[in-house]
């Protein structure tokens, strides 16, 4: 009973997170949706017995991950709202939304399969999820034992991404100080426009 | 287990629900940032999905996947903010049909 009312405000709360972070016009309002969205999965996480999930979901996700978004979105001007009245594309709206049913509609048809027949998959032998041993032994082991190989070429891509974040941010060599401050917004605009039209 | 009266099923549906709504907001919205954000919401109903599935299958490799998960959304997160911060630095108003002016 308990269980289920904690699943049904949880999913309201993911729900209402979610279609916040779609449907809102500033940036920092939708950030704001996915921290709700983050925190209702990872209640949704210890009802399912992963607890260390759960944590690492808070302290990841919600701790830095948003927290990174929203530097970027001060960073860049957090006054900036999109206009979500026109439609660049003709149609899109439409097409996107046709598309989406029908992958939401085939992944419920799976669903419905998996609840008539079960699971196709076996149950696990020696990775049991309600062992003697506590969740985050579990999975510590393992990381390091089975899946030793895919840890350590996470490590590797981790690496690639701090590298290319570095290369990306850094200035080029022939990147002179600037003498002047910019110009802003559409001025800049006109002036790259015109260039590149020269340019072409 | 916890999960006795409430049926599985009904997390993979949210799952579905939150991944189709990231989805739907990746290729109806302009602005970049709001298309990470619905990355982040897409790769979240998938951990959930696995965590789920972990959890029928008394199993707990599928948490341990849901790791990985984390990571590569990390390492996503740097990357893609690392790009939009040296458009935005170029062009301030870009947004992700003007990416095509890369092509030179």
């Amino acid at each position: 009973m308990i269980d289920t009312a904690v699943f049904a405000v949880c999913a309201a709360i993911v729900l209402c997170g979610a279609v916040g972070v779609v449907i809102s016009r500033n940036p920092v309002h939708s950030a704001l949706s996915l921290v709700a969205t983050l925190f209702g999965i990872a209640v949704l996480f210890l009802q399912l017995d992963a607890e260390l999930l759960a944590a690492v979901q808070v302290i990841v996700y919600t701790g830095a991950i948003v927290v990174l978004i929203l530097f970027v979105i001060m960073l860049l001007g957090v006054d900036r709202e999109d206009d979500l009245a026109t439609e660049p594309l003709v149609g899109q709206r439409i097409l996107a939304g046709i598309a989406v049913a029908a992958l939401f509609g085939s992944l419920v048809l799976v669903f419905v399969g998996v609840n008539q027949h079960g699971l196709s998959g076996a149950k696990s032998q020696g990775a049991k999820l309600a062992g003697p041993l506590s969740n985050v032994t579990q999975i510590g082991r393992l990381l390091f034992t089975d899946w030793i190989f895919a840890f350590e070429i996470t490590a590797g891509l981790l690496t690639i991404a701090v590298v290319g974040a570095v290369v990306m941010a850094r200035r080029p060599a022939s990147y002179e100080p600037l003498p002047e401050p910019e110009p802003m917004g559409d001025e800049a605009q006109i002036e790259d426009a015109a260039e590149s039209e020269v340019g072409a | 287990m916890v999960l006795a009266s409430l049926n599985p099923v009904s997390y993979l549906v949210l799952g579905a629900l939150v991944f189709c709504i990231g989805a739907l907001g990746l290729l109806t919205r302009r602005s970049p940032l709001v298309m990470l954000m619905c990355v982040e919401l897409m790769l979240n109903a998938v951990n959930l999905t696995f965590v789920t599935f972990a959890h029928m299958l008394d199993d707990v490799s599928g948490q341990v996947i849901v790791f990985f998960v984390l990571v590569v959304a990390a390492a996503e997160v740097v990357v893609g903010l690392g790009i939009i911060v040296a458009v935005a630095r170029r062009r301030p108003d870009a947004n992700a049909d003007d990416i095509s002016l890369l092509r030179g």
